[in-house]
């Protein structure tokens, strides 16, 4: 194949995959369905891997969608599905405005032991001792945390700046959000992802992608095999050399006339630069020199996916100790365990299993999800934490765990979510207005939906809050709502496993139907 | 007819202003408004919630009474919780429908519709029904979730409370019809008129932490007043208020009560409820305060069963 339609399919189709992950990410009105966001989240490689591993079921398996396509294809993945690579593309086409196009790339030596290593270390680190290099190496994730502390507020901003001028003409169809800023030190992993992502893509092409990329590193290991790929017609070609320094991936040898195909990610860029013809996408016969070199290669692809599946296991089944977080000292509120969003079930289960994409903290329409810093440990930096000094979580809601990718947050539906225990709620006596201002209160209580936060009479007419452990569901809108500073006079302490809650008991009242004005 | 406008809301404001400062004690600005209604109070039972409000509202004198031509008008429901409207933990969706209605049929220019939800305040807005009656009948629906929307104004003579940031609804608005839904309350026993408004500031959490009872009374001398407060008392949650559990929370007392007097109207509710009038502290403070009367034996009522 050979037509200028290759190319341009794929900048349409990859175009309409990025806008659909950036609304996603920016829904400021929560408007996009659950459903639609799985579709978009099905092919997303690691994510499917780990929601397979832990559900093991079909309809988790994009990843051998995935696997099948390279097979096929080659890294078509790469240009086409993953929404880093994409936003990849986009950046490097703004840098080619700057820099002059024909000195930009050209064949270079891949970095063969840095991107070999690299997705060594992934495996094993994930294998052995659990998810933090996927966290931050997994593309999707990557993606997701810029478009969450970067792309989020941004709409946000002129949002608010356009519900502003809107709200002059009396017009309310756009509101006003508050910007929630999350702590500083977390920005810290997602700004210098993109300062590294930026320049490499912005000078350099998917020099990220060929070089630190696990999944590409991965996905070049089985292209090696694929049956389409890009070929020199070697009697057209005039040696030109335009495919090369048109190639982003730097893995065109137009001299040797070969290509990389570990490092092609079927841009179809050179096909239409190609002034010969000489350059079409199709089957190859694999020369000779090229199986040779395989061999061992495909006993890495081999031995990683026997170390993906199988090793994992092994380690699974190693008795951990659950993460104590660290107590965060100018806490008053002691609290044991942080608390984990609906549906993590275990904190640490969902340690091991969440990449820290950000999504359910761009979906929660409460705010109330928050990127940990050390709540969860080290490990845990950049999972979802429910931040109740900031939000609740809102009775009816369960987004989060309809949508997560990794099945790291499993769905609830709502009447199980509505009795599932984060936390237990403690109240501190001494913080109370009521004890310590000797007046009525009661936000707590007002706010709790299932009144396990309840009223008991103190002194003279005043009525102080107790708490039922076994019907309260530590969502935390009583510790929202306390007014007391700097600490709260009733919390919430994680369980590190959740629980049952009891359905709340309530019986008819004897105030009956008036039939006559009591005045 | 901007400028007419203008002027005409300008005079307006000003005389209200005027009249405030001149007059100094609110029951004269009071009795000044009230002296074209026919009643103190109007109470109505038996009916559904819009019907009792026509026959309410006539009795008064009609919205016109309340709502001149030409006037922007805000309606302060309860929507302060993610609960469908037979839980009655919001307004009746029939009843806020209604008032709109009449206020458009009175003249008003805009009607607007908001409250200061405690819950998410998109789910609020949709699941009380509210939102979606509101626009139907062509009022706007306005958010007060950032505090964007809210400006600051003074209280004087407040005693706990002497400044708050009020949306700026209230302030651009001609008249503020007040419609508070009769419920239990935890902490204070009984929420309704006086302690709707928490729904129009800000920062809740400033009263709940300096006196709840006495901030909720000194509001209620901030100058822009409710020119009619209606009361909903179709479904009334006698317990576990103000959110409610189930409907095992709820009596059917299919009754309404309209009154210029937010301090009366809040007396009558409390006996409603079935509570003493002292028990429910924000009502002898306020009525001390001389912010209303909660004597109901001295006031003119009108009761109707339909």
């Amino acid at each position: 194949m050979r037509s200028p339609l290759l190319r341009r399919t794929r900048i349409v189709f990859s175009t309409f995959i990025f806008i659909c992950f950036f609304l996603v990410f920016v829904d400021l009105k929560h408007i996009i369905p659950a459903e639609y966001i799985n579709i978009l989240l099905f092919l997303q490689f690691i994510p499917s891997v780990i929601k397979f591993y832990n559900l093991e079921t079909l309809a988790a398996a994009g990843f051998l969608v995935v696997l099948v396509l390279t097979l096929l294809s080659g890294r078509t993945y790469c240009s086409l599905l993953c929404p880093l690579g994409i936003g990849q593309d986009l950046f490097s086409r703004i840098g080619g405005r700057f820099k002059r196009k024909f000195r930009r790339y050209g064949f270079k030596k891949p970095f063969t032991i840095l991107r070999y290593s690299l997705l060594a270390i992934t495996l094993i680190v994930t294998l052995i001792w659990g998810i933090y290099m996927i966290t931050l190496l997994d593309p999707y994730s990557i993606f997701g945390r810029f478009m969450t502390y970067f792309a989020r507020p941004a709409v946000i901003v002129i949002n608010n700046f356009l519900a502003g001028i809107l709200g002059k003409f009396d017009i309310y169809t756009l509101s006003n959000i508050p910007v929630k800023g999350f702590s500083l030190v977390v920005y810290s992993v997602p700004v210098a992802f993109f300062i590294l992502v930026g320049v490499l893509s912005f000078t350099k092409g998917r020099l990220y992608c060929n070089m630190i990329c696990p999944v590409g590193t991965l996905l070049g290991l089985l292209s090696k095999i694929s049956l389409l790929r890009i070929k020199f017609d070697e009697k057209a070609c005039t040696r030109c050399g335009r495919c090369s320094l048109g190639c982003k991936s730097s893995c065109i040898d137009f001299l040797k006339h070969d290509v990389d195909v570990t490092r092609c990610v079927d841009c179809f860029n050179c096909i239409n630069t190609c002034q010969d013809k000489a350059l079409s996408y199709g089957i190859v016969k694999l020369k000779k020199k090229v199986h040779e070199t395989d061999e061992s290669k495909r006993k890495v692809i081999a031995g990683s996916f026997l170390l993906l599946f199988g090793l994992s296991r092994v380690s699974n089944g190693q008795q951990k100790t659950a993460p104590i977080p660290k107590k965060d000292s100018t806490v008053k509120e002691n609290k044991t365990y942080p608390v984990c969003p609906p549906g993590g079930v275990a904190i640490e289960d969902f340690n091991k299993d969440c990449t820290a994409c950000s999504l359910c903290i761009s979906a929660c329409p409460n705010g109330v999800l928050h990127p940990a810093f050390t709540q969860y440990g080290i490990a845990g930096i950049m999972q979802p934490v429910m931040d109740y000094h900031k939000s609740f979580c809102t009775y009816n809601c369960t987004i989060c765990t309809e949508i997560c990718p990794t099945n790291a947050l499993r769905p609830l539906v709502l009447e199980a979510k509505k009795l599932t225990q984060l936390g237990k709620t403690i109240f501190i006596k001494d913080n109370c207005i009521v004890k310590t201002e000797k007046t009525a209160c009661g936000a707590c209580s007002e706010s709790c939906p299932t009144k396990a936060v309840h009223m008991i009479p103190y002194e003279g007419n005043l009525v102080i809050p107790e708490v039922t452990d076994d019907i309260c569901i530590g969502c935390g809108h009583c510790e929202y709502a306390c007014p007391t500073i700097p600490y709260k006079a009733i919390f919430v302490n994680g369980n590190a496993v959740h629980v049952a809650a009891k359905k709340p008991l309530n019986v008819e009242s004897d105030i009956k139907t008036p039939v006559e004005f009591p005045f | 007819m901007k400028r007419r406008d203008f002027l005409k809301s300008s005079v307006g404001a000003g005389m209200a202003a005027g009249a405030a400062l001149s007059l100094g004690g609110y029951e004269k600005l009071w009795t000044s408004t009230s002296s074209t209604a026919k009643y103190d109070m109007v109470a109505v039972m038996g009916g559904n919630p819009d019907a009792m409000f026509d026959l309410g509202i006539q009795e008064m004198g009609g919205m016109s009474t309340f709502v001149q031509k030409g006037q922007k008008v805000l309606i302060k429901p309860n929507i302060g919780w993610d609960v469908i409207p037979e839980l009655a933990a919001n307004t009746n969706p029939l009843l806020v429908k209604r008032i709109i209605e009449h206020c458009f049929k009175a003249g008003a220019k805009e009607v607007y519709v908001f409250d200061h939800t405690c819950d998410n305040w998109v789910n609020c807005y949709k699941n009380s029904g509210i939102e979606k009656v509101a626009k139907s009948v062509g009022a706007k629906v306005v958010p007060g979730n950032s505090e964007s929307y809210y400006q600051q104004i003074e209280i004087p003579g407040g005693i706990k409370l002497q400044s708050a940031k009020v949306h700026q609804l209230l302030l651009e608005t001609d008249v503020f019809i007040n419609v508070p839904v009769l419920k239990d309350h935890n902490s204070t026993r009984m929420t309704c008129c006086l302690k709707n408004t928490m729904g129009l500031v800000w920062d809740r959490g400033y009263w709940h932490s300096n006196n709840l009872n006495q901030c909720i009374a000194d509001y209620a001398l901030y100058e822009k007043k409710p020119a009619l407060n209606v009361i909903d008392c179709y479904n009334v949650m006698v317990k576990h208020g103000p959110q409610g559990v189930s409907k095992e929370d709820i009596v059917s007392m299919k009754s309404q009560i309209l009154t210029t007097d937010w301090v009366a109207g809040d007396a009558a509710s409390a006996k409603m409820l079935g509570v003493a009038i002292e028990k429910i502290e924000y009502i002898p403070i306020a009525h001390k305060m001389g912010l209303g009367n909660m004597n109901l034996d001295s006031l003119n009522i009108k009761r109707i069963k339909m």
